[in-house]
């Protein structure tokens, strides 16, 4: 197995951490897309991709953030813009598709799917005000 | 020591990615319906995302740091297009 060439210099305790945070992001991925196969619904498998996108993404970039600033001596933090990239995009991108999956499924009169609360027109301040 | 376990721990990540990939590319094959493809196609980006910045901490190159930043927001609008189009029937109205 060849050792990594440009890290060379790098010190034992970053190339630790960086080996840690790696291993940590990557597994949980994996394990996230596992549970994406195997579970049975699709409303238990939106959730399973989430992991990937929570902590894989967050040691993945942490790994890289150390592994950098070690080896440039200065701090390199410009991949803590893909971590909030895809910590403000995920929920987004996932609420728009599980809102779309319920109504087609309402559409389509599916088991299994919470039917929709009737609103009376011109109603609907107090029914808020209720349901608070 | 410390670089041999760097370099067998980046290769574990790179290999569970992969596998990640396969299995979202077995369920966008395999999936019931449209719903469970667009989730595949949005871990398969996710996922490619990763590689790539491992692929950048091996190599030492920050151009797969703009390549994997590109690859998130292609993914965030591809999602977000296919599903506008689950809930209408149309992309643009």
């Amino acid at each position: 197995m060849s050792t990594i060439e440009h890290a060379g210099d790098l010190p034992d305790w970053a190339a630790l951490a960086v080996s840690f945070f790696l291993v940590i992001g990557a597994g949980l991925t994996l394990i996230g897309t596992i549970g994406f196969v195997r579970l049975p619904t699709f409303y238990e498998r939106i959730h399973a991709p989430t992991l990937g996108t929570s902590w894989g993404t967050g040691g993945i970039v942490m790994a890289s953030m150390i592994f950098f600033t070690v080896l440039s001596t200065r701090p390199v933090v410009h991949e803590i813009l893909i971590g909030i990239f895809v910590t403000v995009t995920t929920p987004v991108t996932l609420m728009l598709l599980a809102r779309a999956t319920l109504h087609r499924d309402r559409a389509e009169g599916n088991p299994g799917v919470p039917a929709e609360e009737p609103v009376e027109a011109g109603n609907r301040e107090g029914a808020a005000t209720r349901a608070d | 020591m410390s670089q041999t376990i760097l370099s067998w721990s980046m290769v574990f990540a790179q290999v569970c990615l992969v596998a990640a990939m396969a299995l979202a590319a077995l369920r966008m094959s395999r999936g019931p319906r449209a719903q469970d493809r667009v989730l595949a196609l949005d871990t398969l980006y996710v996922n490619s995302m990763l590689l790539l910045m491992v692929f950048g901490i091996r190599t030492g190159k920050v151009i797969y740091f703009e390549a994997s930043l590109v690859i998130g927001m292609l993914g965030f609008v591809a999602t977000v297009a296919l599903a506008k189009f689950l809930m209408r029937g149309e992309v643009i109205e």
